[in-house]
């Protein structure tokens, strides 16, 4: 056991450059942090009031809700959802979501910038459904 | 003990640096792959599978061949073995390696594999594959190493390993059996709609297994300090003259039924490959080259005076390897996706990249390979020193 | 000290195991538990235990009768067109009587039959090869419908499929579809694929649950009759019990859903 100021340096070196990002940001960038985002809603979503579920929920569960449509519409064929209030909607990401929400740049890109997440959404779903562009 | 494998001579090292060049090589065509995607491929929606699934099939019957020095070994108690059964157990784990690599390249979607264990399907033969591959692979890491570790330290391997050898027995018939399951299970394909098929893949198997360890076998006796043996040497010989005769006579036992009974879905596939149809007929060199050399595999190993000369046998092992791998590498994937299942010809020629990856991920199984042996022989020499 | 470590190892390593596993057994068990909203069948939806579709081959004599047919679904569907046949992407098409049927094989046919279109497409077969052979329940056969659907989301592109699958009804992405679709003529309202998934015919899931037909059923004049199997008072039905038809490799035992009157 006579490495074990080897060993030891090297599990600092790692742990060092594992942490990097935190103790970068907090010492020496403090207060640099980018800003959250604002979502921008068009004109059709601000007059709808609410999406198909609290907007509380959306923002935390937007995306299970969406995995939950896309398991059941695919694999169960039942494509039509109903909210809590009893309001149908087409389960549909294409022909639903971005229906109200057709400024994808403003409104979902931003937010997930920000947070570093890229879903694969786009690689199939179109995201200008109305066809404009 | 994988420092045995850092301490070698420039050779040694310049022979792992080749292999690293082409290894990111072939890394280099994978991302071309994965960016593009399968395109960069010869394969067709007609030709659905080709050079890797090709590679995939002929590389597990090296794998399952590696059974055939355990099996004496451990069930007959034929101690002759006893030296090179470790030399069979880490071929097979080279060859698994790449196997599964194989796999991995030919996915259209790589960073979804692993839904095959997320949603388990036991209906799929494919499922079972990448089980019974897996599992092949772990009890062959398991036994090999604790074995050898056990002889370095000059003790008798531990009591819980006796069940898992005895277990990767039918493992190694298992592997190739399943595979064989993936192409003969399916209507429609009447080159493969055979239930000789796992026996051909089979008895294919146990001839190139231990031809490829013949010449291994070979190079180490001249390369290092450790003699696998003459008498083992001999003892796989056999073993190769016996398989490669079954292979040809299972492949016979077919050519007849399929041409006896003359039913197009099922002699098609043969005519493309041997005399070509509706002017396609790329393979027929290949297949009759395949012929020729599994006769010739067959003269050399069942004939005492040119099995008995090792420069002959070596020979032979060459000639059998090749042989075995155009009838099912290429051969096997050609012949049953033409025609296609609307009887179209549409041939199929594997392209640069594809062939560069496929080699790419070789010289992976090769690394594997290297750096197992050269730990084995590092034991075998220290413990005879 | 030596064994210590050694037995420290060990242990870590069998952690590591669990903890890696726990992100499986947390997929498993999230099921959907919100039970203040629910997924349905849409109103309109149009509702039947096996689709099944027969197809009239006497009414289409050229290949101008069928092209209107491809066109429709290849155009609903964002089917992409690459000029290179290796890359070739099919839902629906048209083939010879002889590929269509290769084990109804006559020398002395009526020339008339013989030179008609056939259309080929996926036969949503009630025992498929295909969904036997997925690894991943990617593609499937729904108890809802009967159709054998694929999940995009899910397919890792193993290609097995194709292979089980006795009628060439598959085709692979085998590059980005995008670049063979021209933008302003796609179709919004569905997705496009992604490379490396397979695809093939849906029997039209999303517009029967909008309660509209499949397109290529609405684009043929009535040459395509599609309804309920297992519906004795359904059109197909009628049509089956008046008509004298034929499906592609029925002696495989798949069950083809595709019935052709010749």
């Amino acid at each position: 056991m006579n490495d074990k100021k080897w060993i030891v340096l090297g599990l600092v070196i790692f742990l060092g450059l594992f942490t990097f990002p935190l103790w970068y940001n907090l010492l020496v960038r403090p207060g640099t942090a980018a800003p959250a985002p604002e979502v921008v809603l068009t004109d059709k979503a601000k007059a709808a009031r609410q999406c198909v579920m609290p907007t509380e929920f959306m923002k935390t569960d937007h995306m299970q809700l969406l995995d939950e449509w896309r398991l059941k519409m695919v694999r169960e064929g039942t494509g039509t959802f109903v909210n809590p209030e009893g309001k149908m909607f087409a389960a549909s990401l294409s022909n639903t979501c971005l229906d109200c929400h057709s400024n994808k740049a403003e409104f979902c890109d931003r937010c997930h910038d920000y947070v570093s997440v890229a879903p694969y959404c786009w690689d199939c779903h179109l995201d200008n459904p109305k066809g404009e562009r | 003990m994988l420092e045995i494998a850092l301490k070698g001579s420039k050779t040694y090292y310049a022979w792992i640096l080749a292999l690293l060049a082409i290894i990111g090589m072939g890394f280099l065509l994978y991302m071309w792959q994965l960016q593009y995607g399968l395109g960069i491929t010869g394969l067709s929606r007609d030709v659905s599978w080709g050079f890797y699934i090709a590679n995939f099939t002929y590389l597990v019957g090296v794998a399952a061949g590696g059974v055939m020095v355990v099996l004496p070994y451990y069930l007959h108690d034929y101690k002759a073995y006893g030296r090179i059964t470790v030399l069979g157990e880490f071929l097979a784990i080279a060859a698994l390696v790449v196997c599964l690599l194989l796999i991995f390249v030919d996915l259209g979607q790589p960073m979804r594999g692993l839904n095959v264990m997320l949603y388990p399907t036991p209906n799929s033969v494919l499922f079972w594959d990448a089980m019974v591959l897996n599992g092949y692979l772990l009890l062959n890491l398991i036994v090999g190493w604790n074995v050898m570790e056990a002889e370095r330290n000059g003790i008798h391997y531990q009591k819980w390993l006796k069940p898992l050898i005895y277990l990767s027995i039918p493992f190694a018939v298992s592997i190739h059996t399943v595979t064989a399951f993936l192409y003969s299970g399916l209507p429609g394909r009447g080159f493969w709609l055979t239930a000789i098929l796992a026996p051909r893949f089979l008895s294919s198997a146990f001839a190139a297994g231990p031809a490829l360890l013949i010449l291994l076998c070979l190079f180490i006796r001249n390369t290092t300090k450790f003699d696998p043996g003459k008498k083992q040497i001999q003892t796989l010989g056999i073993t190769v003259a016996y398989a490669i005769c079954i292979n040809v006579f299972f492949f016979l036992c077919e050519i007849f039924v399929v041409f006896y009974s003359q039913m197009p879905e099922h002699m098609d596939h043969f005519i493309y490959l041997f005399f070509g149809l509706k002017g396609y007929n790329s393979m027929v060199p290949w297949m009759w080259s395949s012929m020729a050399l599994m006769v010739i595999g067959i003269i050399l190993t069942v004939n005492p005076a040119t099995r008995k000369n090792e420069v002959t046998l070596a020979v032979a092992c060459v000639v059998i390897i090749f042989g075995t791998w155009i009838d099912k590498a290429l051969g096997m994937i050609a012949g049953g996706f033409v025609p296609n299942p609307l009887h179209e010809v549409h041939e199929y020629v594997p392209t640069l990249p594809e062939i560069g990856i496929t080699i790419g991920v070789y010289a992976i199984g090769a690394l594997v390979l290297t750096v197992l042996y050269k730990m084995a022989v590092g034991v075998k020499e220290e413990v005879r020193a | 000290m030596e064994s210590s470590r050694r037995r420290f190892m060990k242990m870590a390593g069998i952690a590591a195991v669990g903890l890696s596993a726990q992100p499986v057994i947390k997929a498993v068990a999230a099921a959907p538990t919100n039970g203040t909203h629910s997924l349905q069948k849409g109103p309109k939806a149009l509702i039947g235990s096996q689709w099944a579709m027969v197809i009239d081959t006497r009414r289409f004599k050229t290949e101008r009768d069928v092209a209107p047919l491809i066109e429709a679904c290849h155009k609903t569907h964002n089917v992409p067109h690459f000029s290179d046949r290796r890359h070739e992407i099919k839902w629906l098409w048209e083939t010879h009587f002889h590929n269509a049927f290769p084990d109804i094989v006559n020398p002395h046919m009526s020339e008339e039959a013989e030179h008609r279109p056939y259309l080929v497409l996926c036969n949503h077969c009630e025992n498929p090869p295909c969904v036997r052979a997925c690894p991943t329940k990617a593609t499937f056969k729904r108890q809802s419908d009967g159709i054998v659907v694929m999940d995009m989301h899910r397919c890792i592109g193993c290609r097995f499929c194709m292979a089980a699958c006795p009628y060439g009804a598959r085709s692979f992405n085998f590059r980005d579809p995008r670049q063979g679709l021209v933008e302003k003529e796609m179709n919004p309202q569905y997705p496009t694929r992604m490379k490396g998934v397979v695809e093939k015919c849906n029997f039209c899931s999303e517009r029967l649950s909008e309660g509209l037909m499949p397109a290529c059923v609405e684009a043929s004049k009535g040459a395509i009759v599609f309804g309920d199997l297992r519906d004795p008072n359904s059109e197909v039905r009628r049509v089956l019990r008046e008509n004298f038809t034929i499906r592609r490799k029925s002696g495989l035992g798949t069950e083809p859903c595709v019935y052709y009157i010749v």
